[in-house]
């Protein structure tokens, strides 16, 4: 299967908006390169402003550009601008609630090597505490770009999550992709298990494992966090009566605690979390990393079978 | 071709624009009174001679833009937005109350209120991005910040400095309400920003030091800064904390505390002669 990191499918996104769009402009802290903000540099150099190591800076900048009118791209690794720069996001951005969008890289333990200080796990959790922001994660590099397409026309700033690593390309460029409406990727009736980014892909090797095993379940693929799509999760949990949330970011307050907001509210059934306990990333290659954050498909299927199980007890 | 400041009807108005925040945050019961005060004719030397602004259209594009950093001083702003008809004056005295939009610190909604500030040491980094999208649209408006000499303390304000240096802004002007006051005292005594001048100057910066109450060398520095080519231009205020008012002069404990009415009245007295 092809591998694409989702960050490349950002750069060719804004790298098409650029040309078709004279009101792109993209902010860049340093990580020019690693971002693929360097590809809209090269492109059009003049609508392109390197801020240096000024996170803070740049996410303000980036807002007087959106007052005067501008779409800005406002580009960093996720936990420097998710966390670094939160409160210029929240005041500066959310509060007024302009059109930035942030893009935020290398999300995820599968940042690999560099280890916990640059592996973002919680900017889900903060983006989308804020009023007015919208926070997509998409799972493959051709989501990714039609997220990027998608925000520049976006009334209210947007958060865009994304990945170091090669993620299996598992979506075709005309499948749809809108704002706040979830795509169930296979049917099922006994679990529904709701994904974003890297873990979708994980997520749909536990549906083969399940299948063999007689267990049918339904594959969501939540690339918008927020707004969430609360009919599809509703529906869900009226349909399967059993829930596992998967995502590569902690587990307090990202995804996961998301979707139990809406089904605590509206049609409460088990849910299983998988994603990271409680505790900061480490180095290590991601593929290794992902077995020792219990991230892996047969993390999925094993959160699965539990969940069944508490549905068969209640 | 400058036109002329009157001085005269310049201080009046800045006498009138005193009377209004000291009865506004009288009525609200709290507020920030001396940061206020402070920078009453760094704003009227601006909205009243210098700044293009329509409040007929607060939107209109060829308009300049003022980015109140330091917004907890936002009583100025309203009073002088008032004075300037962006909103009628009687609003003035919703100030702080529920379903007001004149909140505690500035909303963008307000007419002429061009940036939601609050949070200390974002204001130059948003006057750097509108001056740097005008830059790309070959427009010619100016960008115009105050920030207070306690907010200097924010680092991010340093790296906007660095930024709109490096960007050779000079159609953005930062003021500093330079009152020698933060909510815990002096400035030289909470974190010494002196050498101030020298550091901006460092900074590659054209730095202009003025009386930041003489309103001749207000209009005079807003007209100097205009003619700065190739950095930014920064106007170091030297203020008084609380001007105008005897009592509450240098009196840090008016920081962030209303009037109470018998001082109001004794404050409109002493304004009014």
């Amino acid at each position: 299967m092809e591998k694409k990191p989702t960050r490349d499918g950002f750069g060719e996104g804004v790298v098409e908006l650029g040309a078709k769009r004279q009101d792109i402009v993209v902010l860049s802290a340093d990580l020019t390169d690693s971002t693929r903000a360097g590809w809209f540099k090269k492109k059009f150099p003049e609508r392109f402003f390197s801020m240096g190591v000024s996170e803070q800076d740049m996410i303000s900048t980036a807002a007087g550009f959106a007052l005067a009118g501008k779409r800005p791209f406002a580009c960093t690794f996720g936990v420097f601008a998710a966390g670094r720069a939160w409160d210029q996001i929240r005041v500066s951005v959310a509060y007024m609630n302009l059109n930035v969008v942030i893009i935020g890289t290398h999300g995820g333990i599968s940042v690999g090597p560099d280890g916990p200080t640059h592996q973002a796990i919680e900017e889900i959790t903060l983006m989308r505490a804020l009023p007015n922001m919208t926070v997509l994660v998409p799972c493959d590099a051709i989501e990714a770009k039609k997220a990027t397409i998608a925000s520049a026309s976006h009334n209210g700033p947007v958060y865009i999550r994304l990945g170091r690593s090669g993620a299996p390309v598992i979506t075709k460029p005309d499948d749809s992709f809108t704002m706040g409406r979830a795509n169930v990727l296979k049917q099922g009736k006994d679990v529904a298990i709701i994904a974003c980014g890297c873990e979708v892909y994980e997520a749909l090797l536990a549906h083969d494992i399940l299948k063999k095993e007689g267990i049918e379940s339904r594959i969501v693929n939540l690339h918008t966090i927020k707004p969430i799509d609360e009919e599809l999760i509703i529906k869900a949990a009226r349909d399967t009566g059993a829930i596992v949330t998967a995502e590569e970011h902690t587990v307090m307050g990202g995804m996961g605690s998301a979707v139990s907001e809406v089904l605590s509210r509206e049609y409460p059934v088990p849910v299983e979390f998988i994603g990271v306990k409680d505790r900061f990333g480490e180095s290590g290659d991601p593929a290794e990393l992902f077995k020792i954050f219990e991230l892996t498909a047969d993390d999925i299927v094993k959160a699965a079978k539990r969940v069944i199980e508490r549905k068969k007890k209640e | 071709m400058t036109k002329k400041p009157d001085i005269k009807d310049l201080e009046r108005i800045a006498r009138d624009i005193r009377v209004d925040i000291l009865k506004m945050l009288a009525c609200a019961g709290s507020g920030h009174t001396g940061g206020s005060l402070s920078m009453v004719e760094l704003l009227v030397g601006l909205y009243f001679y210098k700044l293009r602004c329509d409040p007929d259209r607060p939107l209109c594009e060829t308009r300049d833009i003022f980015i109140l950093s330091k917004g907890h001083g936002c009583p100025a702003l309203y009073a002088v937005l008032a004075h300037m008809n962006f909103f009628k004056k009687e609003e003035l005295c919703t100030l702080r109350k529920a379903g007001t939009r004149l909140q505690g610190h500035p909303q963008k909604g307000l007419p002429g209120i061009e940036a939601s500030t609050g949070s200390l040491g974002q204001g130059l980094s948003v006057a750097n991005g509108h001056a740097l999208a005008a830059r790309l649209d070959k427009d010619k408006k100016r960008v115009y910040c105050i920030m207070g000499d306690g907010e200097l303390d924010e680092g991010q304000i340093w790296e906007a400095v660095l930024t709109a240096a490096h960007y050779k802004l000079d159609n953005v002007c930062g003021i500093i309400d330079n009152n020698k006051f933060q909510i815990d005292g002096r400035t030289e005594e909470i974190k010494n920003l002196e050498p101030l001048k020298e550091k901006w100057k460092a900074f590659n910066w054209e730095v202009l030091e003025i009386d930041g109450h003489d309103l001749k060398e207000v209009t005079a520095a807003y007209d100097k800064a205009e003619t700065i080519k190739g950095k930014p231009t920064v106007i170091i205020a030297h203020t008084v904390k609380g001007k105008g008012v005897s009592f509450l002069e240098n009196q840090n404990k008016y920081h962030g505390v209303a009037p109470t009415q018998e001082e109001l009245e004794r404050a409109i007295k002493e304004l009014k002669g």
